[in-house]
């Protein structure tokens, strides 16, 4: 008889359990049913830039929460086609073959937004007296056909290269760009990312590399002649965004074409207005000159 | 003869207890049975989707060609369905699901595509070879620009140069430069540990050198790349200036070192298990007939245990042969076909933790890397095969012996 008196009581406290659960579950469901998730994915360059933005943004309009993740900007437009990823960040022009994919997936082009500059930037050690280099020498340096520093007023010895890895869009950009399409030395030595190429610069006197804009001692940045007699220009914010300095790159968002309206577009409006470009200069990349900062 | 006893007669279980308690045991069993086959299935799984995504490579049929046929746009769109679903490279559902704007849009691709290559290299031979047929993946060609054939890994490039012997030779120097370091002092520190060492020491020994397995290689990459490359320069580049070679600062020498501390708790361990694992009677008759304690382990213990430090040996070369974080770090990765040592060096493991973020899933460098990956383990696995032989005849050699 005890026994059933006290079940009674832990019943009721059963049932009031049940209750509050369900009252929390059903507020939930209403929460999210206003919510909006945006995913993210793409190059690893830019995923600072992104999380900087998304934390931004989500602070505007807490209905949005942004998912950001990297793993490149092919792995990104990979899940762009296989419709996991809203955005794909790209740090270089999409590929044939990527927009291929991006037909068969969506019977149109992926659409592309062009979101920030970026300037590609020559280290040397600080040893090294050497003040500009042009293109041409650059040509020549990375391609393995200059093989020492004397002729152009550089210390002692061969000269030792440092690039980016071969998956990365800044050593695409710069084998287009710089190389003319031609290969790399083989001797080049790749480094996992910027901060890996100046440590490696650092260390060695002969050493030349290239990378993203990074801080970083014992380099010194080369300024850039885009041929033997114009002006040497260093990557600084006026240069790269009046065009002067040559070496410089969009960096993109690429987006599904079927969600080009709504949350994602206005978030995109956001990044490339001027509260979101202000976010590009403070995280080290250079904002869009103004006058494409009003194109859709 | 007695008939055999159920065990859980002797836990006192009777009548309806027994029953449920066999109940239980054969679902222990199942459950069991399931977890060991599901692991062998995952396994299978992993060969085959490996193989499967190597196999077209493998197989002669992926076209790597730059210079590809292309046809004006409205040309393309005359071409009957066939035709034009093989030209665009698409399947029958996906042809059949696509509307015409978006076939015309990829018609019109192809032709910016080819209309984009650069004049003086659409006009280069080797535009038009297919860079991922096997003469091109083991043979040296002189590309453009060269003076003489070579061995060339380019893999994003408008030629895309698949040249696999640069990177199967940077994973065997850094393995035996590896297996240099390793086996003196896993093999002396086993022998130490399992015969030589008093008893009080010995576990915390072998504790200190199994830690060593758990350091994250990541930590020991970095290691290397900031305080060990710099080092070993000096002394590597007096070696290199008097052989007069190529030298650098991060090379194979670097990382086959760090790979080196790596493997050695690997080699340790199963080079220890093998030492003590032979009767202790061997070495009690030993030092009976007078040797003294070093005697008896160098020539009694040593040979007895000779097939179990053999073994050791080929599952650190596997070891090292895996190994990515370390080489990744710190070797420079640059393709050079060279032996040189203090040259930078590039492994197949490194490539394919380096590369394969950016390669377009399904394309030629995606296939080429998995190609690569399947090589890999093509020659761990023939190692640990040829291990397995020389331990077998070792062992069959003592059989007689003892």
């Amino acid at each position: 008889m005890g026994e059933s008196g006290s079940i009674a009581p832990q019943r009721h406290r059963l049932i009031a359990v049940i209750v509050t659960l369900l009252t929390i579950a059903f507020q939930g469901c209403h929460a999210t049913e206003s919510r909006v998730d945006i995913v993210v994915k793409g190059s690893d360059t830019m995923i600072i830039l992104m999380k900087q933005w998304a934390q931004a943004y989500s602070r505007l309009d807490p209905r949005v929460s942004i998912q950001v993740t990297g793993g490149g900007t092919g792995t990104g437009m990979a899940a762009l086609v296989n419709r996991t990823t809203s955005i794909c960040m790209a740090s270089r022009p999409i590929r044939t073959d990527e927009i291929e994919a991006g037909i068969k997936a969506f019977r149109q082009r992926p659409v592309r937004y062009e979101v920030a500059l970026d300037a590609i930037v020559l280290y040397v050690n600080e040893v090294n007296r050497i003040e500009d280099l042009n293109l041409a020498q650059l040509t020549g340096i990375f391609t393995g056909q200059v093989l020492n520093w004397r002729p152009m007023g550089g210390p002692r010895g061969g000269i030792t290269l440092y690039s980016r890895e071969s998956s990365s869009g800044t050593y695409e950009f710069f084998k287009e760009h710089v190389l003319q399409g031609r290969d790399f030395a083989a001797r080049t030595q790749t480094m996992p990312g910027t901060a890996a190429v100046l440590a490696a610069v650092a260390r060695d006197p002969t050493g030349i590399g290239y990378g993203g804009v990074g801080f970083g001692s014992g380099v010194r940045t080369v300024a850039i002649r885009s041929a033997p007699g114009e002006p040497a220009v260093l990557p600084t914010k006026e240069a790269v965004m009046s065009d002067r300095y040559p070496l410089w790159r969009h960096l993109y968002l690429y987006v599904n074409p079927a969600l080009d309206h709504g949350p994602v577009s206005e978030f995109i409006r956001w990044i490339r207005s001027n509260e979101g470009q202000q976010i590009v200069e403070q995280v080290g990349y250079f904002p869009l000159p103004p006058d494409t900062h009003a194109a859709p | 003869m007695t008939p055999p006893v159920p065990w859980s007669a002797g836990l006192g279980l009777t009548g309806r207890g027994r029953r449920r308690q066999r109940l239980l045991d054969l679902l222990l069993e199942g459950i069991l049975l399931t977890v060991s086959l599901s692991s062998l299935l995952m396994l299978a799984l992993i060969f085959l989707f490996v193989g499967r995504e190597a196999m077209p490579v493998a197989l002669g049929r992926v076209n790597a060609a730059l210079v590809q046929e292309a046809l004006p746009v409205a040309d393309a769109l005359k071409l009957p369905p066939e035709r034009l679903q093989e030209y665009l490279g698409l399947t029958g559902p996906e042809f059949a699901r696509l509307n015409t704007a978006a076939i015309r849009d990829l018609a019109l691709l192809k032709a910016e595509a080819a209309s984009r290559i650069p004049p003086a290299i659409r006009d280069d031979p080797d535009a038009r070879a297919n860079t991922a047929s096997w003469r091109y993946l083991l043979m040296p060609h002189q590309w453009k620009g060269n003076d003489l054939p070579a061995f060339v890994w380019q893999p994003v490039s408008l030629i895309r140069k698949y040249n696999v012997v640069p990177i199967v030779i940077g994973s065997l120097k850094v393995s035996l430069v590896a297996l240099v370091t390793a086996i003196p002092l896993a093999l002396a520190a086993s022998l130490y540990v399992s015969q030589l060492a008093p008893r009080r020491f010995r576990h915390a020994f072998k504790c200190a050198i199994e830690l060593l397995e758990s350091f994250p290689t990541v930590v020991l990459g970095l290691l290397a790349l900031i305080v060990l490359s710099g080092l070993l320069e000096p002394p590597t580049r007096a070696v290199a200036e008097f052989f007069a070679i190529p030298v650098s600062r991060l090379n194979a020498c670097v990382a086959g070192i760090t790979v080196g501390l790596a493997v050695i708790p690997v080699i340790f361990s199963v080079a220890e298990q093998a030492l003590t694992s032979v009767p202790r009677t061997y070495c009690s008759a030993a030092l009976a007939l007078g040797a003294t304690r070093w005697q008896a382990a160098w020539q009694v213990l040593v040979p007895a245990a000779f097939p179990g430090l053999c073994a050791a040996v080929l599952l650190g070369f596997g070891r090292a042969m895996g190994e990515t974080m370390i080489v990744l770090m710190a070797s420079g990765n640059a393709a050079l076909p060279t032996w040189n040592i203090f040259e930078p060096t590039r492994t197949m493991s490194a490539t394919i933790a380096a590369e394969m973020a950016e390669a377009v899933f399904g394309g030629h460098h995606y296939r080429m890397l998995f190609l690569v990956g399947t090589l890999l383990f093509a020659i761990t696995f023939l190692s640990n095969l040829f291990a397995d032989l020389v331990i077998q005849r070792i062992k069959l050699r003592w059989s007689h012996i003892t």
